[in-house]
């Protein structure tokens, strides 16, 4: 009978992304892996940004200008926003890993993202009016 | 019981032998206090006996009726319709994930078995060991005598909730991991070498669904946590034991 359907596999790592059903903890594990990913690849496309410098001052030149653009500026937010969100979602896991708020972990996500929701503001508003 | 009767739909999941899964829908009078495991037994009693499914004690000491309602994992016996449905809406049964489906909800639970053997997870405890509220400080002498059942009825919702069990088909899971913990390292060193590894304590990536879905309150996931806090304590007396 086919009932691989159902079994463990390293090919379901989609259904990591998968909020349907999940609960707090769920979301936070889901919060966890997008932002990582999504600092990934700006890690790649930083350093891909980092190798057009080494071709000269005009290059320099375009790149600085190209930085001031409105939707580099959102990408970057997007970038500190992620850190932040996947920074204190660390907080949470070591934490509770080590058994500070267990109990309380909701709360706990809560009240961090609420600080991450603070920080990413106060983030925007600066980088906007700078 | 209420007086007023629901009218709903069961979409029960079904896979037998060779065939590929679908879902077959039911409609059903249903009354809301009734339980959802009542729902899929009126359907196996009076419209369908082909339907297969496990269940026994109907009131959550067995284990055997685990299912995912509306893609939540629940022990069907105590999950009222209410709670998971309303008047003219849709419950959709389907079977635990992360275990070989036998027929349509029922799952071959094996591995859960084997694993919560090889962990010495034990199904009766002394209560002096028991984890319990208003716990004396001091058990009176003579208790040790007492026994009571620990509390995982291996109904194995914490190990189909898990997203990190999805994908490692060789992670022990959160029951086992919390037979371990229930059992203790200093009691059975021998744990470390089972659970300090990718597999156990590690693969575990703190999601807390199992114990957001788990009937029986083990919570998993705290105990999963005070056995890495008893993996350092071991692994650094250890260190200190051997200089
Ligand atoms: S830990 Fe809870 S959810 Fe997991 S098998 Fe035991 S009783 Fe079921």
């Amino acid at each position: 009978m086919d009932n691989k359907h159902n079994l463990p596999s390293p090919a379901k790592f989609w259904t990591w992304f998968n909020p349907i059903g999940r609960q707090t903890g769920g979301w936070a594990f889901i919060l966890n892996r997008v932002t990582a990913l999504g600092l990934t690849f700006y890690l790649f496309l930083h350093l891909v940004m980092l190798g057009q410098l080494a071709q000269g001052p005009e290059a320099y030149d375009g790149f600085v200008a190209l930085m001031h653009n409105p939707i580099i500026i959102i990408g970057e937010l997007l970038v500190v926003a992620a850190g932040i969100l996947h920074g204190l979602n660390g907080v949470r896991i070591i934490l509770t890993t080590f058994g500070v708020s267990i109990t309380r972990q909701k709360q706990l996500f809560y009240a961090l993202m609420a600080v991450a929701v603070v920080a990413i503001l106060v983030f925007g508003i600066r980088m906007f009016t700078a | 019981m209420s007086q007023n009767k629901w009218k709903i739909t069961l979409k029960i999941h079904r896979q037998k032998e060779a065939e590929a899964p679908h879902f077959d829908e039911f409609a059903l009078d249903v009354d809301p206090d009734e339980y959802v495991l009542d729902a899929v037994e009126r359907v196996w009693a009076f419209m369908d006996r082909t339907v297969c499914f496990r269940h026994a004690c109907h009131h959550s000491t067995c284990g055997a009726c685990g299912m995912r309602v509306n893609g939540v994992e629940k022990l069907t016996c105590i999950t009222y319709i209410r709670d998971v449905t309303q008047d003219g809406g849709t419950l959709k049964v389907e079977p635990l994930r992360n275990f070989p489906v036998i027929s349509d909800l029922a799952v071959d639970m094996g591995s859960l078995y084997s694993r919560l053997d090889t962990v010495g997870a034990r199904s009766v405890l002394p209560v002096t060991q028991a984890e319990a509220e208003k716990k004396p400080a001091d058990w009176p002498a003579g208790d040790e005598q007492y026994i009571r059942l620990a509390d995982c009825i291996e109904c194995g919702l914490c190990i189909s909730a898990c997203p990190s069990a999805a994908t490692s088909s060789d992670y022990l899971g959160p029951a086992v991991l919390a037979g371990a913990q229930a059992n203790g390292l200093k009691r059975n060193p021998e744990l470390l070498g089972l659970v300090d590894t990718e597999d156990g304590l590690w693969r575990c990536h703190s999601a807390f669904e199992c114990t957001a879905v788990c009937p029986s309150f083990v919570d998993p996931a705290r105990r999963i946590m005070d056995l890495r806090k008893q993996v350092f304590v071991e692994r650094f007396s250890r260190v200190f034991r051997r200089s």
